[in-house]
């Protein structure tokens, strides 16, 4: 089973079992954790058997089967279905990612789903990532400029845009930040991944005059230099971000100035 | 309905949702002084503006000649002359300075050689009013809208605006027809919130979700559109649905009109470029309705690709593969994920796909909504912007990238007029108990709902129903049949069920207190549309095929309490705002 942050005193039980009623021959098992908050109870792994054969490819398309068709109580976010939204973040299989671009196919044996690690739960698979959205605040995420002309666009070079690439792409699914070992032990004082690609997004924008000063800012122990290389938020990037290579990157500008 | 935890707030003004427009006023509004609040279902940067892919329209001429009042022209047209002139002259006007200012804010937009910005070809952009294309979407790659969203949530955090994130908007708090707040119930700790402001604005997107197959995400379900209803005022020209030429067939995923912007085309059965027949002049960047309507003729008379030749195929494989890997990406990933296709290869898959809400909550172009009672009326209070809103610059149907910049353009308009009309910190009068009594009624009823149908059923027999009566072509059959099995799955809620009986992320209610927004919003399409015996742009009778202007260049009012509606109409403005531009009259409609 995946780490994941429990209530407090709690025990993760056996849940309950839903079995097939279509009489399909094509049926997966689906194991997902619950725990509502208003209950009072323990949280469980509830055991769905779905059929295959009336189901489309991704995960999300299996939990909204579920969810229309077995069970409504499950609660979980999506929105876009189609990765840009990244409301449907979470781990499956043991990996995090998105469930509405993650392919079932690529699971073998029974499906085991549950919220992305080490957040505190909501509820079933809904993640507390308020901690997460506070950090990206800290950065503060918008251009500071010194020029005074507002008639005009400030003028940007291909090359300079191009830097930009694999950074705004970012979709603050969170999958990176819940995937590092590191944001697990520290999360309430190192950014993490996620914030680290956003703050190195406008460190490198050649049009924000603020450079140095938003390199000083998260140039601390905690907030940047917790992050030990281990790779797992590049491994987790469900964009083919590499946030791990920002986070070099704002080392390497600290170290040479 | 004691039971229920009421906290209260009081506030300037409130802001209904956190896309485009909701953010682009919520920052102008703070910016102004005014005690802000921005209610949210999702958090801001997981709203739809996030899906919108190609671009933004302004006549910035970065590549090439351009000018607002082409840019107009085009929308008119574009419009098939249902659009209100006075509020699209306001539109393109404002259009470039309003892309300077996202610029400014940070949005990472694509370059030129030069450094601008760079703009794209799209369907329906024209120079010199007809006579060849204009290069007028400003884009940032394929992820425009992304860029746009997460930059315009990071210039809310810089003015303080103040969130309520995860809140799920119930109703409008109504006094003697003005609109003195809204009522929202917090999905993390399960309690109810009375906010008191002197102007709402309604910012809640578009309703694709009444159709089976859309682009739109989950979310989007038109709550604000159907708060309106219950409020008892109209809904306008609900019937225009657009249908987008190019959804990923069988998953509905959106692949950009930038594609063929950037030289991809369509393709049929026969490998004929079959739009060179239908618009011999911009052929695959006619406008949206054209292109759909064409490719929907294509399949029905047997010239469709596949097993079931029930869809077209879009090549780009020709393009130059940096043009693909800089200015492409998110498509061909999108194509990957969901089609299976390498684009550098193969083609896409395509087809028609609801896309986009031409119709919504009437307003003038100040963004302050409008009622009719004899004559226009504001309705105090009260404000719609971005595609909950028909303001109307779209008309009978929309040109692709002229959504994003009505977003920013009419977002910055609300917070503009509501710094005019109220002054930071007046007090709020008492307010009856009555309206919080009746929207939670509902609230409660349907909670404790113990019937024998599933939303999911309801909802499902609801967007096949839409699908079916209501779709790309229309007759009056199929739609006096919809009219009638439209009104089955309302009827559905007296006996719907509710699982989850917590007030906490309880998503079965909020799922089903959407589709009771949603039912509503469909009713009103499909009786807005049977009423309407004409063909203008997106709306297209097989039995009436040609454009009415004698009996139709009006607007669609339709008010609806429960199953019943009534039906207005109110003319379609027919001056422009100032003598910089003259009007367009009607003319033919030819691409």
């Amino acid at each position: 089973m995946v780490q994941i942050n429990l209530p407090e005193g709690s025990k993760v039980q056996k849940g309950k079992y839903y079995k097939d009623t279509t009489g399909s021959k094509n049926i997966r098992k689906v194991n997902v954790y619950r725990w509502d908050p208003s209950s009072g109870q323990n949280p469980r792994i509830d055991t769905y058997e779905v059929d295959m054969n009336n189901c489309p490819s991704k995960v999300l398309d299996l939990l909204n089967k579920i969810k229309n068709e077995i069970d409504p109580s499950l609660a979980y976010r999506r929105s876009c279905s189609h990765g840009v939204c990244g409301s449907c973040a979470m781990n499956m299989d043991g990996k995090n990612g998105l469930a509405c671009t993650k392919p079932h196919a690529e699971i073998n044996g029974d499906i085991n789903i549950y919220p992305l690690p080490h957040l505190k739960v909501k509820k079933d698979l809904i993640g507390d990532l308020s901690t997460l959205y506070k950090q990206y605040e800290s950065i503060e995420p918008w251009l500071k400029t010194n020029t005074k002309i507002e008639s005009k666009e400030i003028f940007q070079s291909r090359k300079d845009r191009s830097k930009l690439d694999g950074a705004y792409e970012c979709i603050m699914c969170a999958c990176c930040s819940t995937a590092c070992p590191s944001y697990w032990w520290n999360g309430d004082k190192y950014l993490g991944p996620a914030v680290l690609l956003q703050a190195y997004r406008w460190i490198i924008d050649s049009r924000d005059d603020e450079r140095k000063e938003r390199l000083k800012k998260i140039a601390d122990e905690l907030k940047l230099y917790r992050c030990h290389t281990i790779m797992n938020c590049t491994n987790a990037c469900p964009k083919g971000l590499n946030p791990a290579k920002a986070i070099a990157e704002i080392k390497k500008m600290l170290a040479t100035g | 309905m004691n039971s229920y935890k009421i906290i209260d707030h009081e506030y300037d003004v409130v802001v209904l949702g956190a896309g485009g427009s909701g953010l682009r006023a919520a920052v102008g509004l703070s910016e102004s002084g005014l005690k802000t609040a921005c209610i949210s279902k999702v958090f801001p940067t997981r709203s739809h503006t996030s899906a919108a892919q190609g671009g933004i329209s302004a006549a910035l001429g970065n590549m090439g000649e351009d000018d607002w009042r082409w840019h107009m022209y085009d929308t008119v047209k574009g419009a098939d002359w249902l659009g209100d002139q006075d509020c699209i002259e306001y539109l393109c006007k404002e259009a470039p300075r309003a892309v300077i200012e996202l610029e400014r804010y940070g949005v990472p937009f694509s370059r030129t050689e030069d450094g601008k910005i760079y703009q794209r070809p799209f369907g329906g952009m024209t120079k010199n009013y007809g006579n060849g294309t204009a290069q007028r979407t400003c884009a940032a790659a394929d992820r425009t809208g992304h860029a746009i969203l997460h930059t315009l949530y990071g210039q809310a955090l810089k003015h303080n605006t103040e969130f309520f994130i995860e809140y799920f908007a119930l109703d409008l708090l109504m006094k003697g027809g003005e609109c003195k707040g809204v009522i929202a119930w917090n999905l993390d700790d399960g309690t109810i919130h009375r906010f008191r402001s002197h102007i709402t604005i309604v910012a809640t997107g578009g309703y694709g979700k009444i159709y089976y197959s859309s682009t739109s995400a989950h979310t989007c379900t038109g709550d604000g559109n159907a708060m309106i209803l219950r409020a008892g005022l109209p809904l306008q020209d609900m019937e225009f649905v657009q249908f987008h030429p190019t959804g990923i067939y069988g998953h509905g995923t959106l692949i950009s009109e930038g594609v063929r912007g950037e030289g991809g085309y369509l393709v049929n059965s026969k490998g004929e470029r079959f739009m060179e027949r239908y618009a011999p002049k911009t052929k695959d960047l006619a406008s949206r309705d054209v292109v759909s309507r064409s490719i929907a003729i294509e399949i029905n008379e047997g010239r469709g690709v596949g097993k079931e030749q029930d869809h077209v195929h879009l090549h780009l494989s020709h393009l130059d593969q940096k043009v693909i890997e800089e200015r492409l990406p998110g498509i061909s990933e999108s194509s990957r994920l969901f089609a299976n296709v390498d684009v550098t290869k193969e083609p896409i898959p395509v087809v028609p796909t609801v896309h986009y809400n031409m119709g919504g909550i009437p307003t003038n172009y100040k963004a302050e909504v409008m009622t009719v009672n004899d004559s226009e009326k504001v309705v105090p209070g009260l404000m719609a912007i971005g595609e909950a809103a028909c303001v109307s610059v779209h008309g009978a149907n929309r040109l692709g990238s002229n959504s994003l910049i009505d977003l920013v353009v009419f977002g910055r308009a609300a917070a503009k007029r509501a710094a005019e009309l109220i002054k930071p910190r007046t007090s709020h009068e008492e307010i009856s108990k009555t309206e919080t009594e009746k929207c939670l009624e509902r609230f409660d009823k349907l909670r404790n709902a113990n019937g024998d149908n599933k939303t999911s059923d309801l909802r499902l027999s609801m967007q096949k129903t839409m699908q079916l009566k209501c779709a790309v072509f229309r007759t009056d059959k199929t739609l006096k049949e919809g009219v009638n099995e439209i009104r089955k799955p309302f009827d559905g809620m007296e006996s719907i069920s509710v699982k989850d009986k917590s007030l906490i992320y309880n998503t079965d209610l909020v799922e089903t207190l959407e589709f009771d927004n949603l039912i509503r919003q469909a009713i009103t399409t499909m009786d807005s549309a049977y009423q309407r015996k004409e063909s203008r742009g997106a709306h297209a009778r097989d039995d009436f095929p040609k454009r009415d202007d004698e009996k139709f260049m009006k607007h669609t009012l339709l008010w609806c309490n429960g199953k019943e509606t009534k039906i207005e109409y109110r003319p379609v403005h027919k001056t422009t705002l100032t003598s910089d531009v003259q009007y367009f009259p009607p003319q033919e409609r030819v691409y």
